[in-house]
């Protein structure tokens, strides 16, 4: 399989300090691939690159064969690429329907006259990214709460709608950072069998920013491991789980002297 | 928080606007001059309020130099129509050219401060306010400095000349709807969404695709265009305009009547103005205690009314809003 995303010697420094150091790292279309790492480990960053939010320092960013380098993130996003926050930043003040009918906006394109006139080209555009909109809302199980202002939504719900709010974009490429952070079993549950759902509905590749270990182990096809923006693991999760490197970045090492530090020969076997 | 319950909510909307239609309509004659004159110049402030509304209160960006455009606007059509340089360009062709000057000036600010956010926007829109005071204080040359700009030709619609304040009136009104129409239909777009998503905030609306330059310049350009119109009518109504009509009050004054009405409301912004600019004159009656207790009123009303008198509200504005499920 061909890769949808390929990052080559990415490297990300903020004066001193270089949270992400020339990763190489490819991405596999239609797979759910789980981004795992200690606290600073880069993972965030790494989406903060991706999607143009903060510039890259050195090295390119591939998506689907195009360089990113010097884009801005809206266009990034009409390429494909959407991404949800760690802390949720919806648009508060604008109902569940608004916030995905933003998400819309780069897949519309009346200006200022059509705003204006509201001609008839404009209208049929306004209603067929309204019923789209209602789409995704109810593939997230949201329609009931449309016309609810987003701060006044329960935070399962909320993190739901970023998740539609991304969606609305069109993307290939979805970037979940931490889906399922503050949420107790049962949402989680639910949740992972949503981003199972997505994948197969819309033949979306995901890549997954998640510290739930379960979360991580059940959903994802592949698992990256990042440790001080430096690749540390990759393979199937059962493969990454022990590896000798990934738990001692957990953990730490046992002992000063017991093992040594394993060679990259070890590195679990790419997947099939 | 729980938002405070609208206004009016209960009147059907055709009942009710054309309830306004026809008391707007029949008001000048009845109220006379004294008052029509008073209603003109909330007229003119409803006209910068929605305009400068389109910049702070949809997509956020805080703007307290907005005096500048009108400033622009009214100077464009006093030089274009008064002695000053002996031209006398009709009323109705120097309309659109304001408007567009007082357009190329909103890009002009919006180019450097693009890339400014919050109390570092305020200071540099403020400095350009103030910027263009000076400007028209000291080019004595092109505006005559503090002497101002006499005699400036009034429009005229037809043969009748547009010269007393219950026919200023009803010009005026014209200008209040067209930009209260125009503004209510950018608000709800793709544009005016793009904006409020921009006000909330602008990193995520960034990512969800809207280019956040393009969309701060245009608030800019077309919340200028709005003042352009503004000082056109006003410079064409007082007869003569003085650089100190262009203070920093008057963006002051501008703000506060969108705070007041509700930030991101064009019925609110309507409603300031009556009231922000209304209420000092109908408070000529507690003679020295006028401005005491004006203040006074304002500050109940922000007690009680915290986010304007009838705040904004995003619950279904949207053209293509869909219908809660049954």
């Amino acid at each position: 399989m061909k890769p949808i995303l390929q990052t080559i010697h990415l490297t990300k420094a903020f004066g001193g300090l270089t949270a992400l150091s020339a990763l190489d790292l490819e991405i596999e279309e239609r797979l759910i691939v789980g981004l795992i790492g200690p606290n600073g480990a880069g993972k965030t960053t790494l989406f903060n690159c991706l999607t143009g939010v903060i510039p890259v320092t050195s090295g390119d960013i591939l998506f689907r064969g195009r360089s990113l380098r010097g884009l801005k993130s809206h266009q990034i996003t009409r390429l494909g690429i959407a991404r949800t926050f760690q802390n949720i930043r919806l648009f508060q003040d604008m109902t569940a329907f608004e916030n995905i009918l933003v998400g819309r906006h780069c897949r519309m394109q009346a200006g200022v006259w059509g705003a204006l006139s509201r001609d008839q080209r404009t209208r049929r555009e306004e209603r067929d990214h309204a019923s789209s909109s209602i789409r995704i809302l109810k593939l997230l199980g949201l329609e009931t709460i449309q016309n609810t202002p987003a701060r006044n939504l329960a935070y399962g719900a909320q993190r739901r709608l970023e998740i539609g709010r991304a969606l609305a974009t069109d993307p290939k490429l979805l970037l979940l950072d931490e889906p399922t952070a503050g949420m107790n079993p049962s949402e989680t549950a639910e949740l992972t069998a949503l981003i199972r759902t997505l994948r197969d509905k819309l033949d979306l590749t995901i890549l997954l920013i998640e510290h739930d270990m379960r979360v991580v182990m059940g959903l994802s096809d592949r698992v990256i491991v990042l440790d001080h923006g430096v690749r540390i693991a990759e393979g199937p999760p059962c493969a990454v789980q022990n590896h000798p490197r990934v738990i001692e970045a957990y953990l730490g090492r046992r002992g000063m002297t017991a093992t040594p530090p394993a060679s990259p020969s070890q590195e679990a076997p790419p997947h099939p | 928080m729980k938002s405070p319950a609208p206004l009016f909510r209960k009147i059907p909307p055709a009942v009710s606007l054309s309830a306004v239609i026809l008391f707007t309509a029949v008001l000048p004659p009845v109220v006379g001059n004294y008052w029509s004159q008073v209603l003109g110049d909330i007229g003119i402030y409803m006209m910068l309020g929605i305009g400068l509304n389109v910049v702070v209160g949809f997509a956020g960006l805080l703007d307290l130099g907005y005096v500048a455009f009108f400033g622009i606007g009214a100077y464009g059509y006093a030089l274009m129509a008064s002695p000053q340089f002996g031209m006398h360009v009709p009323f109705w062709l120097m309309l659109p050219v304001c408007v567009a000057l007082a357009a190329a000036g909103g890009a002009l600010l919006g180019i450097p401060v693009l890339r400014l956010r919050g109390d570092y926007l305020a200071i540099v829109t403020l400095g350009f306010g103030e910027i263009i005071r000076v400007i028209l204080n000291n080019l004595d040359p092109l505006t005559n400095g503090p002497r101002g700009l006499l005699r400036i030709d009034p429009p005229f619609l037809g043969a009748t000349p547009i010269n007393n304040p219950q026919r200023w009136y009803y010009l005026i009104l014209a200008g209040v709807l067209v930009a209260a129409f125009t503004a209510d239909r950018l608000n709800n777009s793709r544009i005016g969404r793009a904006w409020i998503a921009m006000r909330e905030d602008q990193d995520a609306a960034a990512v969800m695709g809207i280019d956040i330059l393009k969309y701060k310049l245009l608030a800019f350009t077309i919340g200028a265009s709005f003042a352009g119109a503004g000082g056109a009518i006003f410079a064409a109504r007082q007869g003569a305009i003085f650089p100190e009509n262009f203070s920093l009050m008057v963006s002051i004054n501008v703000l506060c009547l969108i705070i007041i009405g509700g930030m991101g409301s064009i019925p609110g912004v309507i409603l300031g103005a009556v009231v922000l600019i209304g209420l000092p004159e109908m408070l000529r009656g507690t003679e020295q205690y006028r401005m005491l207790s004006f203040g006074a009123l304002l500050v109940i009303m922000m007690i009680f009314r915290p986010s304007g008198l009838l705040p904004a509200s995003r619950r279904r504005p949207a053209a293509a809003a869909p219908r809660e499920p049954e």
